[in-house]
């Protein structure tokens, strides 16, 4: 059987598993550049043991700054700002019973002033997580759906989802970070060099090699891991509503929210790339059908079917479909 | 020389197996406890806002003074059935849950009431607290489901007896709730 329990364990392990193979990646990936720029410069070990060494503590430092810090990193970044009780008593209640109905600490509560509607979580274990949610969201919905939406986030938290989703995105963005760094400097260190040492040009041959490789590392590497990053993230929005209705008993509450969140087409401002897969809806675009390989979240559509599926419920037919996402 | 040896090994195996089976089942119990521990805080805390209510409707409601009645009737029957034991308790306190909702259902026939920053802002607080009731329950109900099958469950059986582990109660629903439920869909 598989409980809310497993599920945290597996999360945990995942999260420090990640960790190791990002920064394994780096240190690969740094020890090649290195090794490239030292072709060009005639020492290539020392300069690929140097680059390795300094890969891996760009790998190390950033998970252990996605781990302490990264949760108010996305925070600021979405220019959420924490509530009181007294400014917001209803999202402060809801989010209180959810954390009960979960089993966990009270999170810290943040609104995101956005007329788009979206929620997500974040922090590093239930003791020190945070729910934010957009204004816009939180005048658009009922106390139940209310409910709904923060049991959605309540089991990410409970779940350690949000500790593998915070170490997903600030790995992928520091690994984003040095490919661009890379790709700069190799064109400025490699070009330059190569033509005032001609004399070593039989190694010539295989620094360009070495920059190749190091190039379609360098194009691959984001594209990867916004791979790795989003089909794991769809079967965990799955989960999460799955969850969510586990700690609501009321299917209702959460469909009806998702498609008040499926019928608005605005983009929220303060997301991006590295925080996508945060989110309870993708933040970025809302494109009707299809669940492609780029996408960081289910189609909603699908996900409303699968809650049906609970209650008994017919599937969404054509018309409510379109009705629902405004195309034709 | 040999056979001492594999007898210590297995030994130090088996008491390592032992070790991590009860370690497991405190953990679980604990977390049975906490849950416990969660109902009690809510309870309580409906207690406290009970009579902030009746004090903000009393003035009001001249005409419906029974139904306040039984509402700080039934409150005291559940302070007093608190070191009664669960049953009792759980007995009690749905008693008050019943007078809290026909309390609210007279308010709805006050529009003054209704309109009320006060009384919404306590009728905000105590829905929470009876959903925050009703939450803490269900997750009292989970880890006492989690702690009985780790009971249960063969190798876990053979120690979980002879160390002093027993079965826990479930929290049993009030006997409305088996009726067809409400969904309101607001």
């Amino acid at each position: 059987m598989t409980t809310f329990y497993s599920e945290e364990s597996a999360n945990r392990r995942n999260s420090f598993l990640l960790a190791l193979v990002v920064v394994a990646f780096l240190a690969v990936f740094g020890f090649v550049i290195g090794y490239a720029i030292g072709y060009a410069n005639g020492d290539p070990v020392l300069w690929g043991i140097g680059a390795l060494a300094i890969a891996v503590a760009v790998g190390l430092l950033s998970a252990m700054g996605s781990y302490y810090g990264g949760d108010q990193l996305v925070l600021a970044s979405s220019h959420a700002q924490e509530v009181t009780r007294e400014q917001s008593p209803q999202l402060f209640n809801v989010v209180g019973e959810m954390a009960v109905a979960a089993g966990i600490p009270m999170p810290k509560v943040y609104i995101i002033d956005d007329p788009s509607p979206n929620a997500f979580a974040t922090g590093r274990d239930p003791q020190h997580s945070s729910v934010a949610i957009t204004s816009g969201l939180l005048s658009k919905l009922t106390r139940e759906e209310l409910q709904g939406v923060l049991g959605h986030e309540m089991s990410h938290i409970r779940n350690y989802d949000i500790r593998f989703t915070l170490i997903v995105g600030v790995m992928v963005g520091s690994i984003a970070l040095l490919a661009q760094l890379f790709l700069r400097y190799t064109f400025w260190f490699g070009g330059g060099r190569r033509s005032g040492n001609d004399n070593n040009s039989g190694g010539g041959g295989l620094a360009i090699v070495f920059l190749l490789v190091g190039v379609v590392l360098a194009i691959l590497a984001p594209i990867f891991t916004a791979l790795v990053q989003m089909a794991v993230s769809r079967q965990r929005e799955y989960l999460a509503d799955a969850s969510s209705v586990e700690l609501t008993r009321n299917p209702h509450g959460l469909e009806t929210a998702l498609a008040k969140l499926a019928a608005d087409n605005e983009s929220l401002h303060s997301a991006n790339g590295a925080t996508q897969h945060l989110y309870i809806v993708n933040p970025l675009k809302k494109l009707g059908g299809g669940s492609d390989l780029f996408s960081t979240h289910p189609p909603i559509v699908d996900r409303i079917n699968r809650l049906r599926q609970l209650t008994g419920d017919p599937p969404m037919d054509p018309s409510e479909v379109r009705q629902l996402t405004g195309l034709e | 020389m040999l056979v001492p040896i594999i007898i210590i090994v297995v030994l130090v195996v088996l008491v390592v197996f032992v070790v991590g089976i009860y370690n497991g089942l405190v953990t679980k119990r604990n977390r049975v406890d906490e849950a416990n521990s969660q109902i009690q805080v809510q309870l309580k805390r409906r207690h406290d806002l009970i009579p902030n209510l009746v004090n903000a409707v009393k003035g009001y409601m001249d005409f419906e003074k029974g139904v306040l009645t039984t509402v700080t009737e039934a409150r005291a029957g559940a302070i007093a059935a608190g070191a009664q034991g669960p049953a009792a308790q759980a007995q009690a306190e749905n008693v008050l849950t019943g007078a809290l909702r026909s309390l609210f259902a007279v308010v709805e026939n006050y529009p003054q009431l209704k309109a009320n920053e006060n009384v919404l802002s306590l009728q905000e607080q105590l829905t929470t607290t009876e959903n925050q009731i009703s939450f803490s329950r269900q997750h009292y109900n989970a880890t006492v489901l989690e702690f009985n099958n780790s009971l249960q469950v063969f190798p876990n059986v053979l120690i979980a007896g002879p160390m002093g582990f027993t079965k826990r109660e479930f929290f049993e629903a009030e006997p409305e709730a088996a009726e067809v439920p409400v969904v309101n869909l607001g």
